[in-house]
């Protein structure tokens, strides 16, 4: 596969390249006062990574006046359960209402861009056609525009069409995924054989039957990868929401805890729902991410390019 | 013939959907932001009270834009934030990869994890928690090091664009290193055999072997490093309340968020739009086009 190193895609690893790894012969060879400067190293930099998760997870447990009044890295008489229930309750419990508007977004919109780059992608690589290549440079270039300088002019768009301000105006940018397309066509001219699919038609399969029986198996890891990035990238997106959204109803995760916490000057209580908030909406996401940590091998993300 | 037919057709049918929802949500905007920024507001009547229509404008959004001082300051901002953000991210990105990746390293999926995991928090949640350890009061940053006779200020004119490098690197550092790593992983390990068979060390090994093989993910991570520094957005906008070093023009994009959605200056907030839109194809082209150059003498 010399043209996963050519192109600038470390990406998604088709199953034919090479996955062999000897460390034991190496390890030997390392001497141990080289060893412990390194995990040392790491360690120092794990910890730095892991300070703002430990904070949230001690402040979750403090009470409006502790947050403020008691030291930031321990415990002060812990109200965790009643910290999470008033994030649940407060305000005829929005806090759940934008949770499943997060999911939802994010889902529905990762499932539905990933469906769309992996046909658009199988298409660019099992199929011979003569505008192919211009639009598949037509496609990549879309990788390098900034996101943000995309959402304001589809607000105005959106708004002439009223469609500003409902579920659609931010599920519909989210499901174009250029960066996927690219991702698939080069793993679905590494992984698809034509011999397979020269086999299939021959047994009278259709070309979309050979897609959906054949081609979207063998892209599975693939397709689990990029579903993973998109989900995050939305759910991580904060931009688009603020400039389509102005009802509280409609609010992903991220746009109602700033709302809380820009009005938490004038009400103080929400500085410990904003906490609280943050700490359900990150810890589940946390675990997620460890537990698929094999499914993460590749990738790039939507989070840095829609901000 | 039927089968050239049919297989024209499905490719239609494969590419279609994609290309139509592309058009719709990625060139449409563009040619529609660059269409809104050449024209204005005009309002008739006394006192502009007989109603407002949009007007041919020319360039003078684009006039306007670039010769607000709060506006150039925006972007020459973002610019130097991107001069230290981008080598340093991919600095660190870098080396922790190849640390993950060394002999020496112990427990690797459980440092990878810790790394990675800031990826899962949203910018402005990461923001959120990383304003709390800022201000004085509640972080216990400052806390401890007012304890030991230093004055922390994080949020004052002079380092809140530092302190935002730091969420911005603790959030994507780790997803940085791990697209280095997935490279680094697709290395055939005979190579290393080989180099260790000709006598190199592991200094050597990663200057000659692995270094020149990750090079595509490092352009990938650089190219998204840059288009990402400079469309900074929800850390100054978080960052706002406890901080009076931050105005509504602090970076491109808050200034253009401020005229189209408090100012209702559309026109010129798509004149500020076009412009970095402009300067991040300009850098992320040009960075590619450097590195494309420097492959092909090698």
């Amino acid at each position: 596969m010399t043209t996963l190193t050519d192109k600038p895609a470390p990406a998604v690893r088709p199953p034919s390249a090479p996955r062999a790894r000897r460390r034991t012969r190496a390890a030997q060879q390392s001497p141990l006062g080289w060893r412990i400067v390194v995990v040392g190293l790491l360690t120092v930099v794990a910890l730095y990574f892991l300070l703002p998760v430990y904070w949230l997870i001690v402040a979750a447990t403090k009470s409006t006046g502790d947050l403020f009044g008691s030291f930031g890295l321990w415990f002060s008489r812990p109200q965790l359960w009643e910290n999470l229930r008033n994030v649940l309750t407060y305000d005829g419990s929005i806090y759940l209402r934008w949770t499943l508007n997060s999911i939802l977004y994010a889902g529905a919109g990762a499932a539905i861009a990933t469906l769309l780059a992996a046909m658009a992608g199988y298409a660019m690589a099992k199929y011979e056609f003569r505008s192919r290549e211009p639009v598949f440079n037509v496609i990549l270039a879309g990788v390098l525009i900034p996101g943000t300088a995309l959402a304001l002019p589809l607000f105005l768009l959106f708004s002439e069409l009223g469609l500003a301000n409902t579920y659609l105006a931010v599920l519909l940018p989210s499901i174009v995924n250029p960066f996927g397309v690219y991702l698939c066509r080069i793993y679905a001219a590494a992984a698809v054989p034509d011999s397979l699919m020269e086999a299939a038609r021959i047994d009278g399969a259709g070309e979309a039957r050979i897609f959906t029986s054949l081609a979207l198996r063998i892209m599975a890891p693939a397709l689990v990868t990029i579903f993973l990035f998109q989900f995050v990238g939305i759910w991580n997106n904060y931009f688009l929401p603020l400039v389509m959204l102005s009802d509280p109803k409609l609010y992903p995760i991220t746009l109602g805890l700033t709302s809380w916490q820009s009005f938490a000057d004038r009400q103080p209580d929400l500085y410990q729902l904003t906490v609280g908030g943050a700490f359900l909406s990150v810890i589940p996401l946390m675990v997620a991410i460890l537990v698929l940590q094999r499914f993460w091998r590749s990738g790039l993300t939507e989070g840095s390019l829609k901000g | 013939m039927t089968t050239r037919s049919t297989r024209r057709r499905a490719v239609a049918g494969f590419l279609m959907p994609f290309l139509l929802l592309y058009a719709a949500f990625f060139i449409l905007p563009i040619g529609y932001a660059v269409y809104q920024s050449l024209l204005k507001t005009e309002r008739s009547g006394p006192l502009g009270l007989g109603g407002s229509h949009r007007v041919f404008a020319g360039l003078s959004n684009y006039t306007t834009a670039l010769t607000d001082p709060g506006f150039v300051d925006s972007i020459l901002r973002v610019l130097g934030f991107a001069l230290v953000q981008v080598p340093l991210m991919i600095a660190l990105a870098t080396a922790l990869a190849l640390l993950l990746d060394s002999a020496s390293a112990w427990g690797v999926p459980l440092f990878r994890g810790a790394y990675f995991l800031p990826y899962g928090v949203p910018g402005v949640i990461a923001s959120i928690l990383w304003g709390f350890l800022y201000v004085p009061g509640v972080s216990p940053i400052v806390d401890i090091l007012g304890k030991t006779g230093i004055r922390a200020d994080f949020l004052g004119s002079g380092t809140v664009l530092w302190s935002v490098a730091n969420i911005v690197t603790w959030e994507f550092a780790g997803y940085n290193m791990l697209v280095v790593v997935a490279q680094l992983k697709a290395i055939d390990t005979d190579l290393y055999e080989a180099a260790r068979i000709d006598g190199a060390n592991a200094w050597q090994v990663v200057r000659h072997v692995k270094l020149p093989l990750i090079r595509p993910a490092i352009v990938l991570t650089t190219v998204f490093t840059i288009i990402g520094s400079l469309q900074l957005f929800a850390e100054p906008l978080v960052l706002r309340p406890i901080s009076t070093a931050i105005s509504t023009s602090y970076t491109p994009n808050l200034a253009a968020y401020t005229q189209a959605f408090v100012n209702n200056n559309y026109g010129l907030a798509a004149a500020q739009a076009v412009i970095l839109a402009f300067v991040a194809c300009v850098f992320s082209f040009g960075f590619l086009r450097l590195t494309g150059q420097k492959g092909d003498k090698r």
